[in-house]
C-alpha cells in the first residue's frame, strides 16, 4: 500500500464538518458542480454591511477532499471580503503546488494533493463557490 | 478442463508490470480493457509491413492495407454472426450510436417516439436528445428496478404505435444487468419499431449471434473489447442502412461527385467517409479473433466465480451495499457498490494505493444516479484475465477505506 493522500489532517478536517449545514437567512446561496466527478457544493453566506462574510454554511455532496476543503474554508472565512477569499484561494493553490510560495493553516493540510492532479478540483470547488457568492 | 486463467494472463503483458512498486490489479475493464499481444502484433504488422491508405492506391502496400482492413471487417462480422458488408467501422460506440441517431433519425418525423431507458450511458441518451431538438421526435424512458435492471413491465405502457425506435443497453455499464432482448424485440416488432442495442459492455464477453436476437442495429467499442482505441463498430441490417442518408460527407462514401450533386456509395462505404482508422480496425479484427478462440463457457464461469467472491467479500465489510442484481443469473461481471460514509472517489483513490484500478462516480449515467439519489458508485468490471488475487486486493482496499475514512 502507498497511501499518501488521505493523511490525518485531511481526514480530521472532513470529519470536523466545520460550517456544515444551511443558514437561516443567507444573503446569497450559490451552487457549484464539478461535471467530471459529480461533486456538488451549496454555500450559504450572510454578509455584513461592508461585504464581509458574517456567517457561512455549506452542504457538500462530494468526496472527502471536497468536504475537508469546505470545512477548512468555513473555519477561516468569517470576516473576509472578496479579496480576503482570493487570498485563501491562492493559499490553496500554493498547497497544491500550482503557485510558488509558502502555505498556511488550514490549507497547508492539502499539500498531499499536489501529487494527485485529478483530485485538485475537488479541493478548489468550495473556493470557487465562495468566489461566486461574493461576486 | 477448468479455465486456465494463468495462460490468459500471460497473453497480456501489462498484467505482469510492477508500477510504483505495486502489481496491476486491473478491474476497470468496463472503461477500457487491456489488450493481448496478438492484437499489438497485428497492428505492428500493419504499421511495419503494410502501412498505406485503403481503397485508393494501386500499389502493393495499398493492396496489403486494403486486404487487412477488409479482413478485419470480415472477422468482426464473424464475431457478431452477420454478413461482412453489414459492418461499418466507426470511431467508437459513441460514434456508432450518433450515426444511427443522425441517419436513421433523419427518416423520423415530428411526433415519432423513441424508447430509451433510465440506465443508459450518456452516449445512448444525448444523441437522441440532439435529434429531438433537430427534428421534434419525442423520447420515452423505461424505468429501472431497484436491482438495477431495465423494468420491462413498463413496455406495454411505453410502446405505442408512435414508437419507431428502441435503443437500449445490452448490458448495463453500471449494474452489469443483461437485457431480456427477446421481450423487448417482441414488444417493438408488434408496433413495427426498430431495435438497437448498445453492446459496449456485452461485446467484451464473447461472440454473438445477432440475427438470432431479432434486432436491427448493434454498436460497440474496440477499446473495451481488447482492441485499440479510436475504433468502433456499427452493425445494421443492409436494407435499413441503404435507406439511410450519410452521417458525414467526404472521400470514399460517394458514388459520383459533381459540383451540382453527389450520389452515395452503398453501405458500409456510405458511412465511412474519409480515411478510416485502419490500424485500429486491423487490431480490432485481431481482438475479435482472440475472443473467438477463447473458451467462453469456461471464461464466463470463471467471471461469475469472481463476482461471487467479490459479493461475499463485500458483504463482510460493514456498510457496503451492492447496486445491481444480487444473483449471478442474467448478468455480466460488472458490479457497482457503495460504502456507507465514504464517497466512491475516496474508495477508488484508496484502492489505487493498493494497485487496484476501478472506476468511481456516475459512470456517464447521471439520470440513473439521480433516479436512485446516489452520489455515484464504485464499479468493479472484470475480464477473463482477472483472478482471485485481484478481488482479494480490492477487498483489502475497501476494508482499509472503511476503517480509515469514516
Ligand atoms: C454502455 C456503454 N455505452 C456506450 C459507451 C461509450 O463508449 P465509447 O466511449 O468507447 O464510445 C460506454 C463506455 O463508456 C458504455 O459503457
Amino acid at each position: 500500500m502507498s497511501d499518501q493522500l488521505y493523511q490525518e489532517r485531511i481526514v480530521a478536517l472532513a470529519k470536523a464538518k466545520t460550517g456544515a449545514g444551511k443558514l437561516e437567512n443567507p444573503t446569497r446561496t450559490v451552487r457549484r458542480d464539478n461535471p467530471l466527478c459529480g461533486d456538488r457544493v451549496i454555500l450559504d453566506v450572510r454578509l455584513d454591511g461592508e461585504g464581509r462574510i458574517a456567517e457561512i454554511g455549506h452542504q457538500v455532496r462530494g468526496c472527502l477532499l471536497c468536504q475537508a476543503s469546505a470545512s477548512a474554508l468555513s473555519a477561516v472565512a468569517v470576516g473576509r471580503d472578496a479579496a480576503g477569499v482570493a487570498e485563501l484561494r491562492r493559499d490553496a493553490e500554493r498547497a497544491l503546488g500550482r503557485e510558488p510560495g509558502e502555505t498556511h493553516e488550514p490549507f497547508d493540510a492539502f499539500a498531499p494533493v499536489a501529487a494527485h492532479k485529478a483530485r485538485q478540483d475537488c479541493v478548489l470547488l468550495p473556493l470557487e463557490a465562495l468566489k461566486d457568492a461574493l461576486s | 478442463m477448468s479455465f486456465d486463467v494463468a495462460a490468459v494472463r500471460g497473453q497480456f503483458p501489462i498484467l505482469s508490470e510492477i508500477i510504483d512498486g505495486l502489481p496491476v490489479h486491473y478491474l476497470d475493464n468496463g472503461a477500457s480493457a487491456q489488450t493481448p499481444l496478438t492484437v499489438i502484433d497485428a497492428v505492428r504488422r500493419y504499421e511495419t509491413t503494410g502501412r498505406a491508405n485503403v481503397l485508393r492506391g494501386v500499389h502493393r502496400l495499398a493492396e496489403r492495407a486494403t486486404e487487412a482492413y477488409e479482413n478485419a471487417r470480415a472477422q468482426v462480422a464473424s464475431f457478431l454472426g452477420v454478413p461482412t458488408m453489414e459492418i461499418v467501422f466507426t470511431g467508437g460506440c459513441t460514434a456508432a450510436i450518433n450515426l444511427v441517431a443522425f441517419s436513421y433519425g433523419a427518416l423520423l418525423k415530428p411526433g415519432d417516439r423513441i424508447l430509451l431507458s433510465e440506465l443508459e450511458h450518456h452516449s445512448n441518451i444525448v444523441p437522441w436528445q440532439l435529434l429531438r431538438s433537430r427534428s421534434g421526435v419525442e423520447l420515452d424512458m423505461l424505468p429501472v428496478t431497484t436491482d438495477g435492471r431495465i423494468d420491462l413491465s413498463a413496455l406495454p405502457r411505453l410502446v405505442t404505435p408512435k414508437t419507431k425506435f428502441v435503443s437500449l443497453a445490452h448490458v448495463s455499464n453500471v449494474t452489469g444487468a443483461l437485457l431480456d432482448v427477446r421481450t423487448v424485440v417482441e414488444a417493438a416488432k408488434a408496433v413495427g419499431a426498430k431495435v438497437m442495442l448498445d453492446g459496449a459492455q456485452r461485446a467484451p464477453h464473447g461472440p454473438l449471434d445477432l440475427p438470432s436476437l431479432g434486432i436491427d442495429f448493434y454498436a460497440f467499442s474496440g477499446h473495451k473489447a481488447y482492441g485499440p482505441n479510436g475504433i468502433g463498430v456499427l452493425w445494421g441490417r443492409s436494407e435499413l442502412m441503404d435507406a439511410m442518408p450519410p452521417f458525414m460527407g467526404g472521400g470514399s462514401m460517394i458514388g459520383r461527385v459533381t459540383l451540382a450533386e453527389t450520389t452515395w456509395a452503398p453501405s458500409p462505404r456510405r458511412f465511412e467517409a474519409g480515411t478510416p482508422p485502419i490500424g485500429p480496425a486491423i487490431g480490432l479484427g485481431a481482438a475479435c479473433a482472440w475472443m473467438q478462440a477463447l473458451d467462453w463457457a469456461g471464461a464466463h464461469e470463471h467471471e461469475m466465480d469472481l463476482v461471487q467472491r467479490l459479493m461475499d467479500g463485500l458483504q463482510k465489510i460493514d456498510g457496503t451495499q451492492i447496486f445491481g442484481p444480487a444473483g449471478l443469473q442474467n448478468r455480466y461481471p460488472v458490479v457497482s457498490f457503495m460504502l456507507d460514509g465514504v464517497h466512491p472517489h475516496d474508495v477508488a483513490q484508496t484502492l489505487d494505493s493498493f494497485g487496484v484500478a476501478v472506476r468511481a462516480g456516475h459512470h456517464c449515467a447521471q439520470p440513473l444516479m439521480d433516479r436512485f439519489d446516489l452520489d455515484g458508485t464504485t464499479r468493479v468490471s472484470m475480464a477473463p484475465y482477472n483472478d482471485n488475487s485481484d478481488i482479494d486486493a480490492l477487498l483489502a482496499g475497501v476494508a482499509h477505506a472503511a476503517k480509515t475514512l469514516r
